[in-house]
């Protein structure tokens, strides 16, 4: 890779000083985990909505000897991860790679990888609504005045609600958590099925929503618990069926329609982990 | 055997040859060129300018040339080139007292002190279309403009309408006089409850159709303020800059500014003075500057203890969602894939059905 | 003197020039309803609105005695603390059922927010308190899962009354809890109010225009006019025998109509 970067434009794209005031936002995330810090959020050359607050975040960290790894949907081929990793090869230089133990800074969309990750590493996840109570409450306002003083009856009335109505929590992704037992955090849009690999991560987590411009994190060895009852305990999805590529039973799976009548197959979302699960095989 | 999707960055390449293709269009017709676009769209040009924040014609037309003439997108190419300009410093405020004017109107008096200057408005015009335009090459100024109408017998400075209001005491001042330094918007997020330095930044860099539709609404009863309009005044404005080593303000350049002022509805029954509305823009942008001005009106309702009675008074609802950078990467941004959320959620409903399914059958799980 | 609940003095909000109420002050005690009542503009709302802490004062002081016997300053308390006890021993029964209840929430989700916030987490017990609740103010317990505007006010404000007293508060604010009622309806829920007031030994400040209500309701009563309270007394004394002329023009008329 080389490591040439855009003429007329600062290492990986951001100014310093818009830099040093993203990193005081982080700072200060990780000290107050779970807590969402307002930030000056630019507009970048992506739009908002499309990862800006992510990349941000990882402009502002990324350095030359970093490995970046871009995924949407647990994948690195779709086209925004695509557009994402050129953006970040074009303006820092930085080597790339699709193998998740191999990266120090991995940017997600809507999941974590299935590999466990490991000390060093830092997991950059895009945000769309970085406020967990949003729907119920759309007052911006009153959500802060909610997360000051922990007011956070309302959040579990939505999930009395869904009970009463369905027989169970309704919620499939973006399910809301409680950080170190104060804070309640949306974790964007990653299925359920990711929530316990948030909890005493070895990695370093950062949230960052662009368009609404706040920034929150994890540290690492952070008790993070999805929201529940006592008598209906959070449980994350399963199928019934193995990946049809590599007969994983554990990792999250995608949905193929293969034809007009009907017939599907479901595949590995993490496409690095089950490459590397037929590697190993064959 | 089915092998997992692969190439998407051979997609995206062929889609941004594709683009410059349309871009382009049919190659027999001439390139359309940036002094084509800034002088003979110039109104697409200013405002561009406007919502993009940022004073640079050739700029701006080049973003509208290569954002095919979507002007949305062309905002955002100029917003995200001003995100990495560096930054001298702040001017001094705009004086808009001492502006060259081209055109100056009130509609609170029949005639004011420096007269009406009617100067390049499409009001009165009748909306024929005009075949004439089709060809080209026609002579600039043969029927419609006659000379003597570029600022010949237009006093400079352009004395102020609001200050004959103001002089009799009957009109609010402007400036609480407590002096702070205005806040940026580019700088720090928007934080509520924002003040009125906060809430005209939103305001010029608003989305015009939107502020439009806001400002309309508070005319047909959703926030009433009775406005009317003071005065409006288009032309250029001298930008004054003072560099650290000199200590002095000098003179960087002039830009060409639209200021509308309204006189709306007064409060006090003893005292009672008119209330205000303030409305700004780049360039020649009038709709854009009056809607402004209507929206600044409404969303003072609180200070001015107004009830709130429609959305162009509610500071939270116009202030996030007035900016249509933000706006298009939210709205579009569904075109991402989001088959993994998609996943849960149908993992989630056949479950649900499942469920009923099987009480209906009588089954326990 | 230490068993009192509610110690009001000098309490005072001036709306701009305007006088909000002037210079009340009073006790009340446990398991006490005291009827504040005047016609509109008379500042007992206002007075309310102190007292349950919603409104700062201009002057004066409302201090509450806690279940530990401590005495707290509601005016001066953090925003966190004044909200903690809102939740837990006070209540508010506001005249529109609509601004007290969640509309789009269910009665069942409605009546447990309160132990939600509080950290009952199990949905099996919070819907059982649901349940139970709405029997103790004679709602169809069936209904649980409806929504308020599925109900007629009456049965709104039986259930504002459930979402309030799920916390067992001491002491219960409440703004004309029965106006905009039908009089068959309105009686019934006065009946339910004494039952439940005697029951759990809640104290209540009860705003009502309606003097029968006061009656029916209440032990004190204090009259209000012009943001200033005019008489105070025993309910049955002031409304058989009231002293000041404008007591005697309230009560009269009514005697009138």
């Amino acid at each position: 890779m080389t490591s040439e970067t855009m003429p007329g434009y600062n290492y990986a794209y951001l100014d310093e000083q818009t830099k040093a005031m993203i990193r005081r936002a982080i700072l200060k995330a990780v000290a107050i985990p779970g807590h969402q810090v307002p930030f000056g959020s630019r507009e970048m050359p992506l739009p908002y909505g499309w990862g800006t607050g992510g990349i941000q975040i990882t402009a502002s960290i990324i350095g030359p000897e970093d490995v970046l790894k871009v995924i949407d949907q647990g994948s690195d081929d779709t086209t925004n991860a695509v557009s994402i990793r050129s953006f970040f090869a074009k303006t820092a230089g930085v080597a790339t790679t699709t193998r998740t133990e191999e990266a120090t800074v991995i940017q997600t969309r809507h999941r974590i990888p299935e590999t466990h990750l490991t000390d060093g590493q830092i997991i950059v996840y895009q945000v769309p609504i970085p406020e967990p109570l949003r729907f119920m409450e759309p007052s911006e306002s009153e959500t802060r005045t909610m997360h000051a003083l922990e007011e956070y009856g309302v959040m579990h009335v939505k999930l009395y609600e869904d009970i009463a109505e369905h027989g169970r929590i309704a919620k499939s992704y973006d399910y809301p958590v409680r950080v170190e037992g104060r804070y309640v955090m949306a974790p964007s849009p990653i299925p359920k099925f990711d929530n316990p690999k948030m909890h005493d991560s070895l990695a370093l987590q950062l949230f960052g929503a662009g368009r609404e411009k706040r920034i929150y994190a994890i540290p690492p060895h952070t008790r993070v618990e999805s929201l529940d009852f006592e008598d209906h305990p959070f449980e994350i999805q399963k199928w019934d069926y193995a990946c049809a590529i590599c007969g994983a039973r554990d990792s999250f799976l995608d949905e193929i329609i293969t034809d007009d009548r009907g017939g599907r197959m479901f595949v590995c979302s993490d496409s690095d982990h089950c490459a590397r699960r037929v590697g190993e095989d064959s | 055997m089915y092998v997992a999707v692969k190439g998407g960055e051979k997609a995206i390449a062929a889609a941004h040859r594709l683009l410059a293709r349309e871009r382009r269009g049919a190659p027999e017709i001439a390139e359309i060129s940036l002094d084509q676009i800034r002088e003979q769209l110039s109104l697409s040009v200013d405002r561009v300018m406007s919502e993009g924040a940022l004073y640079d014609e050739d700029c701006a037309a080049l973003a509208v040339k290569q954002a095919r003439g979507d002007l949305v997108e062309a905002v955002f190419l100029l917003r995200a080139y001003r995100t990495t300009l560096p930054r001298f410093g702040y001017s001094q405020p705009a004086d808009s007292s001492r502006m060259h004017v081209r055109r100056r109107i009130s509609a609170t008096f029949k005639d004011v002190p420096g007269g009406q200057v009617l100067g390049p408005t499409f009001d009165y015009t009748h909306r024929l279309l005009d075949w004439s335009l089709a060809g080209e090459g026609k002579e600039a100024g043969t029927e419609e403009s006659s000379g003597g109408d570029s600022g010949v017998g237009v006093p400079s400075p352009m004395p102020r309408v609001l200050d004959v209001l103001g002089r009799e005491g009957i009109i609010e001042s402007e400036g609480s006089g407590d002096d702070h330094e205005p806040a940026d918007l580019t700088r720090q997020p928007l934080d509520l409850p924002a003040g009125r330095d906060v809430r005209l930044q939103n305001l010029a860099r608003a989305d015009e159709g939107f502020l439009l539709a806001m400002g309309y609404s508070s005319q047909r009863g959703f926030g009433s303020t009775h406005p009317f309009v003071g005065e409006i005044r288009m032309g250029e404005v001298e930008i004054e800059f003072v560099p650290e080593e000199l200590g002095f303000p000098v003179t960087i350049g002039e830009i060409t500014l639209t200021e509308c002022e309204t006189v709306n509805q007064f409060i006090g029954s003893g005292e009672a003075r008119f209330t205000r509305g303030y409305g700004l823009t780049f360039g020649q942008g009038e709709r854009k500057a009056m809607s402004m001005a209507l929206v600044d009106r409404a969303l003072r309702a609180p200070e001015l203890g107004e009830e709130k009675k429609g959305p162009a008074q509610d500071a939270e609802f116009v202030l996030y969602h007035s900016d249509n950078v933000e706006a298009s990467g939210f709205v579009q941004h569904l075109k991402l894939p989001h088959y993994v959320d998609f996943q849960s959620e149908l993992v989630l409903v056949r479950g649900l059905r499942r469920t009923v399914r099987e009480e209906e059958s009588g089954h326990d799980i | 003197m230490d068993q009192e609940l509610l110690r009001v003095s000098g309490l005072t909000r001036y709306y701009g020039s305007r006088v909000g109420c002037r210079d009340v002050s009073f006790s009340l005690w446990p398991g006490e309803v005291l009827a504040i009542v005047g016609e509109s503009g008379s500042g007992k709302s206002t007075l309310l609105s102190l007292l349950s802490g919603r409104l700062a004062p201009t002057a004066g002081d409302v201090s509450y005695r806690d279940r530990d016997g401590r005495w707290l300053s509601l005016p001066n308390l953090s925003e966190a603390d004044r909200r903690r006890l809102q939740r837990t021993d006070l209540g508010v029964v506001h005249q529109n059922p609509r601004d007290g209840l969640r509309m789009r929430v269910s009665a069942g989700g409605n009546i447990g927010e309160r132990l939600m916030a509080l950290g009952h987490r199990h949905y099996g017990r919070l819907r059982g308190a649901g349940l139970d609740w709405m029997e103790r103010v004679e709602l169809d317990p069936q209904r649980i899962d409806d929504h308020p505007s599925a109900f007629s006010g009456g049965m709104q404000q039986r259930l504002q009354i459930a979402r309030n007293l799920v916390t067992e508060p001491r002491l219960v604010f409440m703004d004309e809890p029965t106006s905009g009622l039908d009089v068959s309806v309105q009686a019934r829920l006065l009946d339910l109010l004494r039952h439940l007031v005697a029951a759990m030994g809640l104290a209540v400040v009860l705003v009502t225009h309606d003097l029968a209500v006061a009656r029916i309701l209440a032990h004190r009563m204090m009259v209000m006019r012009g943001g200033e309270v005019v008489e105070t007394g025993l309910a049955d004394q002031v409304l058989d025998d009231p002293c000041h002329p404008y007591t005697q023009l309230l009560v009269s008329s009514i005697l009138q109509a």
